[in-house]
């Protein structure tokens, strides 16, 4: 039974909207973490215990002017962070987050859209996403900003191949490159985490530096650079930027947790969406519990890590997967 | 080389730190005690019988290396004696934004009717309200800042003052 497409797009509307307030809490989440982590308290003046943070910050960013270099192609440097933004939502869009629902004489799924290649999608979209770094530097007509731009892109086109094989192991042993049905499927067998160890911590690492996030985040350097792609972007625009990297990096997690981790299935109680939720908020910590442990890693370690190290490593788990599920 | 013990006992580090008090002085609720020689907002004194111990001699303005100090004097006169000289200051403005906070002028001052505060909350929206007149730097400042213990923190007497 499907759902006609005014529930589609009703959840599409909460999804977004429920993403993008994962988002600002999740920057407000990493503050406060980071913060206890050095001893420091974290942002706590506006509202009780700085809950409205966020809420403070979207409005100053808006309100800012969102000036730009004279030099700088207009339309390419306006479309830019657009198109980061649009790919980091709509790859949101396959993740199962729940089993589906009987709402009065309406089934409901647990996901925007039943997409029997999601896997495929979510990383085209991630691929898609680089558009926006690399036109964005290119658009802003600075130096700083193109070799900003180049360094995104070489880090993560080299980093996405070895995300794509690593997640292989899990594809071959579901058989499915549904999301919703690998979720099924470890839902009656076990979470493929315990089988795929490797592929996880593959995965993972790769998806720390497809996000740009410590020990990775080479294409923004904070304290050594000025900001890499978005140098030339102020206000709203470079909050756009934020956004896509921050929601790409919540993507990434729920990713993780649908594929390794059981998606919405919980070992005690069927709380589903609520499981799903929780297992996102452990591995978005841990994300934030990297960045205030590693150093920034320099460059060429970087390119030799992942083409020396991760992605033999993420082939030999593919083959490794592939022999073992013709055998048995 | 790579040593991944020390960096996993690093992640055990950190996260250790999540449960110790964070170390932050919040400041506008808890003000730490400044030293007793910090140099802040300035004051204008006066002798134990209300006179003025400004003579409007300008030599402050004159050390003054960021040139904030204005000094207009004027005569003293039996039936309107304002200060303890010949002259007094009729006008006596230090400009805040401009003060480099340096304590020449209480240096310059043969005496002693200028001195540096321990006051730094001096912030206003305004630029104007920056300029303090007479009136203001004679009346004992609004908000006070805690001072420490001189005798902890009190440097020796030094020596070119014990053997001059």
């Amino acid at each position: 039974m499907t759902e006609p497409w005014w529930i589609s797009l009703i959840k599409a509307f909460l999804i977004i909207n429920l993403v993008m307030l994962a988002f600002a809490y999740t920057t407000l989440l990493e503050r406060k973490l980071l913060g206890r982590m050095q001893l420091r308290y974290g942002p706590n003046r506006a509202g009780p215990y700085g809950s409205l943070q966020p809420i403070a910050d979207l409005i100053k960013l808006i309100r800012k002017e969102s000036f730009f270099p004279s030099s700088a192609i207009d339309l390419p440097y306006i479309v830019a962070p657009v198109i980061s933004m649009f790919t980091a939502l709509a790859a949101f869009s396959v993740i199962p987050f729940g089993a589906g629902w009987h709402l009065w004489h309406w089934h409901v799924d647990g996901e925007i859209a039943n997409v029997s290649i999601a896997l495929i999608v979510v990383f085209a979209l991630g691929s898609l996403g680089i558009y926006g770094f690399i036109i964005g530097g290119w658009a802003s007509e600075s130096k700083y900003s193109l070799l900003g731009s180049m360094r995104t892109c070489a880090q993560l086109v080299s980093y996405e191949v070895s995300l794509a094989l690593s997640v292989l192991g899990v594809v071959l042993m579901a058989g499915s490159l549904s999301l919703v049905d690998i979720v099924h499927k470890q839902g009656t067998t076990i979470p493929y985490a315990a089988p795929q160890v490797i592929g996880l911590l593959c995965f993972f690492v790769a998806g720390i530096a497809e996000t740009n996030r410590a020990p990775f985040d080479l294409p923004e350097a904070d304290t050594e650079l000025v900001a890499g792609y978005h140098t030339e972007y102020s206000g709203m625009r470079w909050g756009l930027f934020q956004t896509a990297e921050y929601i790409n990096m919540i993507t990434l997690s729920a990713l993780m947790v649908t594929l390794f981790f059981a998606g919405w299935h919980g070992p005690y109680a069927p709380l589903g969406p609520l499981w799903f939720f929780l297992k996102l908020l452990a591995v978005v910590s841990i994300f934030i519990w990297l960045k205030a442990t590693l150093p920034r890693l320099r460059y060429d370690q970087l390119m030799r890590f992942g083409w020396k190290v991760l992605l033999p490593v993420a082939t030999l788990n593919a083959v490794v997967t592939a022999a073992l599920v013709v055998a048995f | 080389m790579p040593q991944p013990l020390d960096t996993v006992k690093g992640f055990g580090v950190t996260f250790k730190q999540i449960f110790k008090k964070p170390i932050t002085q919040e400041y506008p609720e808890v003000k730490r005690p400044v030293y007793p020689r910090f140099r802040g907002r300035h004051r204008l004194w006066r002798f134990e019988n209300g006179l003025e111990k400004c003579v409007g001699c300008s030599l402050c303005a004159a050390a003054c290396p960021a040139d904030c100090i204005r000094v207009v004097a004027a005569e003293n006169t039996p039936d309107n004696r304002i200060s303890a000289g010949e002259r007094y200051a009729r006008i006596y403005e230090i400009n805040m934004s401009r003060c480099i906070f340096c304590g020449y002028c209480e240096l310059a001052c043969p005496f002693d009717a200028i001195t540096l505060g321990n006051e730094y909350e001096i912030s206003e929206y305004a630029r104007d309200d920056q300029i303090y007149t007479k009136d203001m730097l004679l009346a004992p400042p609004i908000k006070r800042t805690p001072v420490a213990d001189a005798e902890l923190y009190d440097t020796p007497i030094p020596y070119y003052k014990e053997h001059a």
